[in-house]
């Protein structure tokens, strides 16, 4: 089943910049997709777009059922509560533990407290952090940080998964290990989209690959088949 | 329940808040306060404006002297055309044998001299007292009564008690458009401290617009915080104005300068006058706040 499809779509900077053009694309509900590509070629914006950062200047994009180039400002949230988003740069709050950190994403909503306890501590243990609920994103390494970041993206329970190179700032050895948690992630039925310069993590784990220049799709390799 | 948890961690954090960014706060609360407490003293003066002006316009009578030939039935005429003067509040007819009686009542020495008086001795006359309703137009009340046919003297204390009205008129015009000016910087000034406090929080904020959380979710927060800050700052004004007024008002015994001049009772003026500030104080936290944060979010 389709969960995000893309038609003809454009997309123009203020600055003049044409970072996408005329971009089909259909990626279908539990799959895992790798996007790569040159710098500039357009990854960045075309992630942007799925999760309204940014608004096509033309074509459709629906995600999840919903027109997201539709959405106005003041309804972006609609499309934000059905996707979990991951960064480089991991961005969680410094003056909040581990728990709070991961709460926070369940706090909004008013959900009740002792439902918040059990999602977290089950989401900590899927990315192996449950022993660490107390520290402070300082007190832990990288590696650490990014799975707190998966952790939060992933405890609303969203249908798709929006990595933007989760492993930028990993060592090899810690980009496996968070590959792992995501790959856990994708088998419990999450659709995950994740932009990497890694080529070695491509290969390693053998997904579709949709490969990006100039802001085209330039080759779209089916699960298995980019060496 | 769910409505009420969200209530509840919106005022967690807008404590978490104020207590978080303690320094840029308490110059959100200074700004109210000082602020306030110059409200306060504006609210005060008003109002006691308006009382001593409301107290004079009850004590100034117009005296209308009637010459002393007249009849009855020119008296009554005299006294229908007063009537339908625009501005009269009410009038009262004083006889001159009443007049003489009340002030050989008032005083041995004055019985002791009028009590001799021949009916054509009595340089007394025959009165009517006149209240106006708006003082400010008391003069042209007075002069129209002149006009009328049989009376031969108008008095009423003319022009101090229309500079007294007048410089009380004033005192008052300021008061009110300094206040709502002072709301207006303060509003503004609040707004730019907690955009100080946002602006170090805009990490916070832009997760929370990431993870899913609306307009809404992210504003209240803030708002309670801006409600917050103005209830704190608005306590030592509402002290001030408690202790500052009682004393105030017990040791000049209720008045100023003169009985003519009274201060209006400190209960229920200063608890009011305190809602007000507490009013004030949080709809200007709360204005500085929703203004502050809404830079932030795009609607």
């Amino acid at each position: 089943m389709e969960l995000i499809r893309l038609v003809n779509v454009k997309k123009t900077y203020k600055t003049g910049v044409t970072a996408i053009q005329g971009l089909n694309l259909s990626i279908n509900k539990g799959e895992f997709v790798f996007i790569i590509g040159s710098t500039g070629c357009g990854k960045s914006t075309l992630i942007k777009m799925l999760y309204r950062e940014e608004k096509p200047t033309a074509g459709q994009i629906i995600v999840g059922g919903i027109d997201v180039g539709k959405l106005r400002n003041g309804k972006v949230y609609k499309i934000r509560r059905k996707i979990g988003v991951v960064f480089q740069d991991y961005k969680l709050l410094p003056k909040s533990t581990v728990y709070e950190n991961v709460a926070f994403a369940l706090e909004i909503f008013g959900i009740p407290k002792d439902e918040i306890h059990a999602k977290v501590i089950k989401v900590l243990e899927l990315v192996g952090l449950k022993h660490k609920i107390k520290s402070y994103p300082a007190q832990l390494s990288g590696g650490e940080q990014q799975r707190v970041a998966i952790a939060r993206a992933i405890v609303n329970g969203p249908k798709l998964l929006i990595c933007d190179e989760p492993t930028g700032n990993l060592d090899p050895k810690t980009s496996m290990e968070i590959m792992t948690v995501l790959e856990e992630i994708n088998k419990l039925g999450t659709t995950i989209i994740m932009v990497t310069h890694s080529i070695d993590i491509v290969k390693e784990m053998n997904k579709r690959v949709i490969v990006l220049d100039s802001g085209r799709v330039l080759k779209d390799y089916e699960k298995g088949t980019y060496r | 329940m769910k409505t009420f948890r969200i209530i509840g961690r919106n005022i967690r954090d807008a404590f978490k808040g104020v207590f978080r960014n303690f320094s840029l706060s308490l110059a959100s609360i200074s700004c109210i306060t000082i602020t306030l407490i110059v409200v306060a003293v504006s609210i005060i003066l008003s109002y006691n404006v308006d009382n001593f002006t409301k107290l004079v316009e009850k004590d100034v009578t117009i005296v209308a002297f009637l010459d002393n030939e007249l009849k009855d039935e020119q008296i009554d005429e005299i006294k229908d055309k007063i009537s339908l003067i625009n501005n009269v509040e009410k009038y009262e007819f004083e006889s001159k044998n009443d007049i003489t009686q009340d002030m050989m009542d008032s005083s041995e020495v004055f019985e002791s001299i009028m009590k001799n008086w021949s009916e054509e001795e009595n340089p007394i006359q025959n009165t009517f007292q006149v209240k106006v309703k708006d003082i400010e137009h008391i003069d042209s009340v007075a002069k129209e009564i002149k006009q009328i046919d049989g009376i031969t003297l108008v008095k009423y204390g003319e022009g101090m008690v229309e500079q007294l009205v007048s410089v009380f008129d004033i005192v008052h015009k300021i008061c009110i458009v300094s206040v709502v000016a002072l709301i207006l910087v303060t509003a503004f000034l609040i707004s730019n401290t907690i955009k100080i406090t946002i602006a170090s929080r805009q990490r916070e904020i832009g997760i929370m617009r990431l993870i899913g959380a609306s307009n809404l979710n992210i504003r209240i927060p803030f708002i309670i915080e801006g409600l917050l800050l103005g209830a704190l700052g608005s306590i030592i004004p509402i002290i001030a104005t408690i202790y500052g007024y009682s004393t105030l008002y017990s040791n000049f015994n209720g008045q100023l300068f003169s009985p003519f001049i009274k201060l209006i009772p400190p209960t229920p003026f200063i608890y009011t006058t305190s809602l007000i500030l507490l009013g004030i104080g949080i709809i200007v936290g709360m204005f500085g706040s929703w203004r502050a944060v809404r830079k932030h979010l795009k609607i």
